[in-house]
């Protein structure tokens, strides 16, 4: 299974698809395709469709035009309990945990192990806290107190939690919304490592970012969306960072601007 | 937030005391004791003290504190009921009516009555998550809704605005099923009248608490109330989750809609209104945070504890009762800060 070869169909990919809402076109003829045990990155400014092309990849919106694939099979989600039942689980930037309750709690929260019948079903707290906690550190985050609130935790250290969740119950593609965009260098830094080691340990990952630098350190595939359209598609191999930033950056306009801070600076 | 920090530094291993005061009712519990002492020290007629003084402060308490947990859990899962006192009289009302105006059973009636509640709860609820209006005005309308109905309906059925006779039957002979209700709901026992009603209030706490802690319910109760979305996306029932709140609210009301009724023989068409503070009061004495997410079920409890001990201290002390208005002031305003120093003493980011 951690051999990709060329035959075996893409984890996730679209193909010509479009979104519109009402007139607004969000998305238009975007075709992409998610290579298992890969990390594919996303890369996009502000307004270029990245959110939406998130919410047709975990079901939140159903595409207007095109097709979805999933394991090369056509499918369409018509909720996002869909998808994750499908094992596509998306991690969005700021919603995945609640602060205030422990780490065990959100860690297992909707999926939480119960033993016994109604009404007298209890959660296994115990083997919950203990597990957590395993879990946790097999994905190398060492959390102390598993009973602290995760409102405590620093904000890599939560992004972290919600991966390590994710692809604990079970998901084979996973959807990263931004997961570095409000974090400090260190702790992207830990967050990219959590990343790669999630696609090393069988899970395809779609990371969406507008940072370059973060793309390219753990990317495979990098696809760059710009108003709502897929500009251009690179592999590891033939790109540099260099390209992908400016690439990323608009290219020419970047050159001129600074040229414009150089003359003016 | 400490979002600045690195990864690797850790936690300190916390000590069995900040564990303690980490507790939501821990602040309350400390403020019981102390309201306890003042009056027992202030008791003039020296019965506060005793099993007779408990007995009467655990009465008053035991009726506001079988609403205030199913209140707290409601406020744990972020959002308020107002019409949790009104709810008292529409039930005992309800059910009254049924036994005199219609003829039916006792049991029958408050078999009904508890379905009745669930329907009202099922409605707040099912309006707070449909329409998205904040829970403190869909509840406010449910509220003036209900004392208006409370009122009519009564008048229009019995020319009064009370709903009488509930222990015999109109030739003056006791009517049947009743003696076996008042024995459930509202009978006595030892020597110094403990009410049955305290019984309630204690299993309620034990088994709410118990739900809260140790059920994948009362997970999902701390999940929609501290953050529904985040809940959503991780496939917790945020709708049905708050619904199920509003009913047990409901029939907590009803529960004591129903205790008052049997205990009275009566029912005023006005009985509850202005009670549904002291439940807030209560929750919130007990630790529960307004903005939901974070409290406990015998928090509740206590608050209703505090609340009963004051009303009844205060007639033993032989104060003017019209001063226990202020008193409950002081005591929520006292408890909410300790509250908040506790918790921000102990817990550092929590909010």
């Amino acid at each position: 299974m951690t051999e990709t070869s060329s035959h075996e169909p893409a984890a996730l990919a679209l193909e010509n698809v479009g979104k519109r809402f009402g007139s607004v076109i969000a998305l238009s003829d975007v075709s992409m395709s998610v290579p298992k045990n890969q990390v594919t990155c996303v890369l996009g400014d502000n307004g270029a469709g990245k959110s939406t092309l998130i919410k047709i990849l975990s079901g939140v919106h159903t595409p207007s035009d095109g097709q979805m694939y999933v394991n090369g099979e056509p499918t369409t989600f018509g909720s996002p309990r869909e998808a994750l039942d499908m094992g596509i689980a998306t991690v969005f930037q700021d919603l995945a945990t609640v602060p205030l309750m422990a780490v065990w709690r959100n860690f297992y929260l909707g999926n939480e192990p119960t033993r016994g019948f109604w009404p007298f079903k209890g959660l296994r707290t115990k083997y919950a806290k203990e597990s957590c906690k395993a879990e946790l550190a097999e994905m190398g985050i060492d959390i102390r107190d598993t009973e602290q609130p995760v409102g405590t935790l620093s904000g890599g250290e939560r992004q972290a939690v919600s991966i390590a969740r994710a692809v604990h119950f079970g998901a084979n593609v996973l959807i990263l919304d931004e997961p570095t965009s409000a974090l400090g260098v260190k702790q992207s830094g830990v967050v990219l490592k959590h990343i790669r080691n999630a696609a090393d340990a069988g899970v395809s990952v779609v990371f969406i970012t507008h940072n370059p630098h973060h793309a390219y350190l753990v990317g495979d595939n990098f696809y760059l969306l710009n108003r709502g359209q897929m500009m251009a598609e690179y592999t590891k191999e033939n790109v540099s960072r260099e390209e992908l930033v400016k690439a990323m950056a608009g290219g020419a306009e970047l050159d001129a601007l600074a040229h414009e801070l150089g003359a003016t600076g | 937030m400490s979002t600045a920090t690195a990864v690797d530094e850790r936690v300190n291993k916390a000590s069995p005391l900040t564990r303690l005061m980490r507790r939501p009712e821990i602040g309350a519990l400390m403020g019981a004791l102390v309201v306890y002492v003042f009056f027992a020290v202030a008791d003039q007629t020296g019965t506060f003290f005793s099993l007779d003084g408990t007995a009467r402060w655990t009465d008053v308490a035991s009726t506001y504190g079988i609403i205030a947990i199913a209140v707290a859990l409601l406020m744990i899962g972020g959002e308020f009921d107002l019409s949790s006192g009104v709810m008292i009289g529409s039930s005992g009302l309800f059910a009254g009516l049924l036994m005199t105006e219609y003829n039916i059973g006792v049991w029958p009636s408050i078999f009904l009555t508890f379905l009745f509640a669930a329907a009202i709860g099922f409605t707040n609820g099912w309006l707070v998550v449909t329409t998205g209006l904040p829970s403190f005005i869909v509840t406010l309308a449910m509220f003036f809704s209900l004392r208006g109905i409370n009122l009519g309906v009564t008048k229009l059925l019995t020319d009064t605005v009370r709903v009488a006779g509930i222990a015999e039957l109109p030739d003056g002979s006791p009517r049947p099923g009743y003696e076996s209700a008042k024995a459930v709901f509202a009978s006595d026992f030892s020597a110094y009248s403990f009410r049955i009603a305290v019984v309630w209030w204690l299993v309620l706490t034990v088994l709410a608490t118990l739900v809260l802690t140790r059920t994948r319910f009362g997970n999902w109760i701390f999940a929609v109330g501290g953050d529904s979305n985040a809940a959503r996306n991780v496939g917790v029932p945020v709708r049905r989750t708050k619904i199920m709140l509003f009913m047990y609210v409901s029939m907590s009301s009803c529960l004591v809609g129903i205790i008052s009724l049997m205990r009275l023989k009566s029912m005023q068409a006005g009985q509850g209104v202005t009670q549904e503070f002291i439940f807030i009061i209560a929750a919130v004495v007990g630790g529960c945070l307004l903005t939901g997410g974070y409290g406990s079920a015998i928090g509740g409890t206590i608050g209703a504890a505090i609340i009963g001990m004051a009303f009844i201290g205060i007639a033993y002390a032989q104060w003017n009762t019209d001063w226990t208005w202020l008193f409950l002031g002081l005591i929520l305003f006292v408890a909410v800060l300790t509250n908040s120093l506790i918790r921000r003493r102990f817990q550092g980011a929590r909010k």
